[in-house]
């Protein structure tokens, strides 16, 4: 396989990956370092690198969607972003300390739950409506009100440190595994801190892109990112969920999330199985 | 604040932020096809080598070295710039955000955005 060839196998694997990404709320960076490094055998930190850079593009051009729409939280936001930031530096240097095998392992593990989570129904949690008992968030002016039909509905944020400390470890995963851990994000902004999961979610989108530039900086000086393997990355997953985008509004994505959990657990699974081995 | 109206700064500045989003991705993947056109054209037959890894070479793992290099239009630098341009695009978002919360006066979110800023330029200041 040449360059050429190798180029247009990647940009085909990483434009589904980005449309199932999008379609599922994912995210395509699951599944890219998987078919890097098992698929195409290339070296986990290159794989890692290209990923992390591809989570950019797909936050930002989300994003820019879910600003408009005025469910995200900005002050959340940016308040959990020094520990998602952090985190993610943490994470980048980690990524230069442990062997290849580990992260390959704790990718493993992370796939298994990702897909565990998509699966699962939502239930929406009983969202803070009582007045604001918490009084760092009362004092940090986190509290909002998100448009529903019934009209616009106050909430109450609470266990902001709490929060926080499982932001950083978001952070970390993100800068160790290149990843955006968006389900991990929306996890502690849904159930530790009792946002609506509309609000959590777009907040959420909002983050991985500042969390994601935060290692991406240490990547590239550490010579992770390969502009040859990131290019047809990048524009792969950026066509993919773009398309991803305009079909959600149209079909069944039952079908699909199920079929895209499906795939997750079988690539989780070789992950961890090659990482044992030594292959990876 | 309680109550208050859809979002806590209001439409305009949300506006903003997702063309400025928008405008980074757009900008950033056009400059990555350009590069990747050209890349494609040069090294297209060549054997890809990812299997073992050995770090890009130095003048791309640098802003100045990338800047260098895509002006002197090596494909591979301007791919490189444009990668660039994609991680500039949060920080973007995160300069404007300190710039909005100032014009609402809202000085702790000022400094909590400054810090963010910090942690980023920080990752940043190793390239």
């Amino acid at each position: 396989m040449n360059v050429f060839e190798f180029s247009l196998v990647l940009g085909a694997g990483a434009f589904v990956a980005g449309f199932l990404g999008s379609l599922t709320g994912l995210g395509g960076g699951v599944v890219i370092v998987p078919l890097l490094t098992l698929a195409l055998g290339v070296d986990i930190r290159y794989a890692v690198g290209a990923s992390l850079i591809s989570v950019i593009a797909t936050s930002s051009g989300a994003a820019s969607a879910y600003v408009k729409e005025g469910f995200s939280n900005i002050r959340v936001g940016m308040f959990l972003e020094v520990a998602t930031s952090t985190g993610a530096l943490f994470g980048a240097f980690l990524a230069a300390l442990v062997s290849t095998r580990m992260i390959g392992l704790v990718f493993g593990v992370v796939l298994l739950h990702a897909a565990y989570h998509s699966l699962r129904p939502h239930v929406e949690q009983p969202c803070g409506e009582s007045p604001p008992q918490d009084r760092i968030a009362t004092l940090l002016r986190m509290h909002g009100a998100y448009p529903t039909p019934q009209g616009l509905r106050p909430y109450y944020v609470r266990a902001v440190p709490l929060g926080f400390g499982l932001m950083f470890g978001a952070g970390t995963l993100s800068g160790l595994l290149g990843i955006g851990s968006g389900a991990l994000k929306v996890i502690a902004m849904d159930q530790a801190m009792r946002l609506p999961f509309k609000v959590s979610s777009t907040t959420s989108n909002f983050m991985i892109g500042v969390t994601a530039a935060a290692s991406a900086g240490v990547y590239l000086s550490r010579g992770y990112i390969d502009p040859g393997l990131a290019m047809p990355v990048v524009l792969g997953v950026l066509a993919g969920s773009f398309f991803g985008a305009r079909f959600l509004a149209s079909a069944g994505t039952r079908l699909l999330r199920n079929i895209f959990a499906g795939l997750v657990t079988v690539l989780a699974v070789e992950m961890i199985y090659n990482s044992l081995k030594g292959r990876i | 604040m309680p109550g208050e109206p859809k979002s806590q700064t209001g439409g305009a500045v949300e506006t903003t932020m997702g063309n400025l989003l928008r405008a980074g991705v757009l900008l950033s993947a056009f400059v990555v096809l350009l590069g990747g056109i050209a890349y494609l054209l040069r090294y297209g037959t060549a054997q890809p080598g990812y299997h073992v890894f050995r770090g890009e070479s130095a003048a791309l793992r640098s802003v100045r070295g990338i800047v260098v290099q895509a002006f002197a239009l090596h494909p591979r630098g301007v791919i490189q710039l444009g990668l660039l341009l994609l991680i500039a695009t949060p920080i973007a978002r995160v300069v404007f955000s300190v710039y909005a919360f100032a014009r609402q006066g809202d000085r702790l979110y000022v400094v909590v955005t400054l810090i963010v800023l910090g942690v980023l330029l920080y990752g940043l200041s190793g390239a």
